[in-house]
């Protein structure tokens, strides 16, 4: 592949990239701004009574859905089309629909949020959209689904690599669950508490199969890229995808839900069993990486992406220790879940996504970042984050856990000894907030400089003078 | 790209199964439950929440209460317990008994043992089931929350955190609705320590006309509002307050047995 190939291979992504990334960026500071505020109200309880909107039920979900849905999904699509584009090393043909496709899904999450704040939340985890905003992500997500397999059906380099397989899955995975859910949960709903089942089943693919499919195909992609070392091996990657499909995908039910207990019980054997492809997966990102010989990183994308991976195999080794009954019945009601959950989305996929990106955008807009110094301070801000959030949640929980676990200590001592650590918690959004708002800056920096050159150019286009051959003599 | 269709078959294989094992599975064994009977009684269970309620549950979505509030009682097991029902002719001799007897916790042989030593004694007793654990012992139910206590209810919201307390059996152990409505308004005012934030804006405060609103909040001083006003509930914060008195899970149930109290009294 010629240089010029792979400039126009990146090139032809520039417009849904900028896009998809441009409004993802949005919703994550919008996310982060929502969880603080959300945060407060443990802070100051007091303050929030008056209106509907600032109660911690409406901003807690928004704030969950502007992460899941308006950053995680867009940048991982994004990314999953530029790593097909260059897979393929075929140009992405069409990118109107990307656009188009983008567009539908940003608004859709602008309706989604809108809706959980004027109440019509369907009350369902992970699926607090109202049904018209549902419908915007299914088609826009069809749309984009369907032309980004089109795009690598017509690729020219037929091989399939690993990070095909992870990122195909997930492709496939999004509109079957999410058609599933809705049409089950707020079409027409099913009786009793085959609700709350498929809720469960949703929320876990959604939030950990989806997101672990993408931030990890994106891995292998990258991670050899960056430590100049073939991904080791094809037939490691190749386990660890199927583990990680059928483990993944069948659990969810926690323990001790009011269910038939076949439920419960098989997903907690399907989360202690995770343990088989994220060892897989822990020893591939280490025989890979390690003595590579590009292996430096300066806080740029390698960087990041490494930090990723391992924040996966934290998040991945937490589900694994409450699949053990005696530790899950004492976190099972508390903070550690909303530990997992954040890194599971945002030490581990947010921050894969982060490098990509950094790695993608110059590369396909042809412009570098506006302020490539703050790439690094955000780097540092969002693993500081997150790492404080993700470790005072943790202890907290436990600590939390044991206390509920005791009949003889009163209920409110177990919220009063959450306090100092969900004040060290909201530290923890605080500096996710400033990553987030210094990534938004570089990226909406760079679209507008974008615009500036395409209305620069279509300037010098109109007073250009004719050349000699158009004009009649 | 053989290799390639053969991972997309058996990816799609796995994807089905995880389907059928989680949404078409529960659906086959409960889709089609109906209400099951009492234990030891003719009523079945659950009746469908009357309206208030039914509405109420609405405003527990909208303001997402699930956020914070779990509505599933835990439960580590059940143990029996020993009663007595009456001494017989020998008072003092079962009461020797009794006190060197261990009568709470016990296991069903433990409890066949006792029951046979009292017996011999003279002594009438009767042998309760009770459910242990945590959550029972704090008094948030009687039993743990089974599918059946989510048969009508549609949003199920059996909740993630507990932020707050439990509420599967909220409507049991509360005194009543005007203690509810006054701790959604003023929750610093039922509960010393609580960190619930208050929901004013379920309430209006408007000036007393001509005589006071029969709704009006009863509230202590620090949290009453200006003289000549009074905090009336709007039709949310009634639907939400008759929704909450509306969870009693504490019937027992073929799979959640244990003895009532109110057969317990001899």
């Amino acid at each position: 592949m010629t240089v010029n190939d792979t400039k126009q291979i990146d090139s032809s992504c520039r417009v849904p990239l900028l896009v998809l990334f441009g409004g993802a960026a949005l919703w994550l500071v919008v996310g982060s701004l929502l969880a603080l505020a959300a945060s407060l109200t443990f802070h100051m309880p007091d303050k929030f009574g008056d209106c509907s909107w600032g109660t911690y039920g409406h901003l807690q979900p928004a704030a969950d859905d502007a992460l899941l849905y308006g950053f995680c999904i867009p940048a991982g699509l994004g990314v999953l089309l530029w790593i097909f584009a260059r897979l393929g090393q075929t140009p992405l043909r069409g990118a109107l629909v990307p656009v188009v496709a983008a567009h539908l899904w940003h608004l859709g999450v602008l309706v989604g949020l809108v809706g959980i704040f004027l109440g019509d939340s369907t009350g369902f985890t992970w699926l607090e959209f109202p049904r018209g905003g549902s419908a915007l992500l299914f088609f826009a997500y069809l749309l984009l689904g369907l032309w980004a397999l089109m795009n690598f059906s017509g690729r020219r380099d037929r091989g399939m690599f690993p990070s095909h397989w992870f990122l195909i899955a997930a492709l496939f995975l999004f509109p079957w669950i999410y058609s599933t859910a809705n049409i089950l949960l707020v079409g027409w709903p099913v009786r009793g508490v085959v609700q709350a089942i498929v809720a469960w089943w949703f929320g876990n693919n959604l939030v950990f199969l989806w997101t672990s499919l993408v931030g990890i195909g994106a891995a292998f992609y990258f991670l050899p890229k960056f430590s100049g070392r073939p991904l080791h091996s094809y037939y490691y990657a190749l386990f660890a995808f199927w583990t990680l499909l059928i483990f993944g995908s069948m659990r969810g039910v926690p323990v001790g839900a009011p269910v038939p207990a076949w439920l419960p019980t098989l997903s907690a054997m399907n989360s202690l069993f995770l343990v088989v492809p994220v060892m897989a997966i822990a020893v591939i990102g280490w025989k890979t990486v390690r003595g590579g010989a590009a292996a430096e990183c300066k806080g740029g994308s390698f960087c990041m992406i490494k930090f990723g991976f391992v924040a996966f195999i934290l998040s991945a080794l937490l589900l694994v220790a409450v699949s053990c009954p005696q530790f899950g019945r004492v976190t099972q009601f508390t903070w550690f879940g909303a530990a997992q959950t954040q890194l599971q989305l945002y030490g581990f996929f947010s921050i894969t996504m982060f490098g990509a990106i950094y790695y993608i955008l110059p590369r396909a807009v042809g412009i570098e970042f506006a302020f490539p110094k703050l790439i690094r301070v955000q780097h540092w801000c969002a693993m500081l984050g997150v790492i404080i959030f993700v470790v005072s949640l943790v202890i907290g929980g436990v600590e939390q856990g044991l206390k509920l676990q005791d009949p003889h200590v009163a209920f409110a001592d177990s919220t009063k000894a959450m306090l100092p650590f969900l004040r060290a918690s909201t530290t923890g959004l605080l500096f996710m907030l400033l990553a987030n708002l210094l990534f938004a800056l570089n990226i909406f920096v760079m679209i507008l400089a974008w615009k500036l050159s395409v209305a620069k150019a279509l300037f010098a286009f109109v007073i250009s003078p004719l050349t000699k051959s158009e004009v009649k003599v | 790209m053989k290799n390639g269709f053969v991972i997309f078959l058996a990816g799609f294989a796995v994807l089905v199964t995880s389907w059928g094992a989680f949404v078409l599975g529960p659906q086959l064994q409960l889709g089609r439950a109906k209400q099951v009977p009492i234990l030891n009684s003719t009523d079945v269970y659950p009746i469908n929440r009357p309206g208030e309620a039914a509405q109420g549950l609405q405003v527990y979505r909208a303001n997402g209460c699930a956020a914070c509030h779990t509505e599933q009682v835990q439960q580590d097991g059940v143990a029996c317990e020993v009663v007595l029902a009456s001494a017989g002719k020998n008072p003092a001799v079962v009461s020797n008994l009794l006190s060197t007897l261990k009568l709470n916790g016990l296991t069903e042989e433990e409890a066949q043992a006792a029951v046979d030593k009292i017996t011999a004694a003279g002594g009438k007793v009767e042998t309760h089931i009770v459910a242990t654990g945590p959550d029972i012992a704090r008094g948030w139910g009687l039993r743990h929350s089974v599918a059946e206590d989510f048969l009508y209810d549609f949003p199920v919201q059996p909740g993630s955190v507990r932020i707050g307390p439990d509420l599967a059996g909220v409507g049991s152990r509360s005194p009543g609705a005007n203690v509810v409505l006054q701790h959604l308004y003023a929750p610093k005012s039922v509960v010393k320590d609580s960190a619930m934030p208050p929901f004013r804006y379920l309430f209006e405060v408007r000036k007393i006309g001509g005589a006071f609103s029969p709704d009006a909040l009863n509230l202590p001083k620090e949290f009453a509002p200006a003289a000549g006003y009074e905090v009336v509930p709007k039709p949310e914060a009634k639907h939400l307050a008759a929704y909450l008195l509306s969870l009693h899970a504490d019937v027992p149930l073929y799979d959640a047995p244990f003895t009532p109290a109110a057969t317990a009294k001899p």
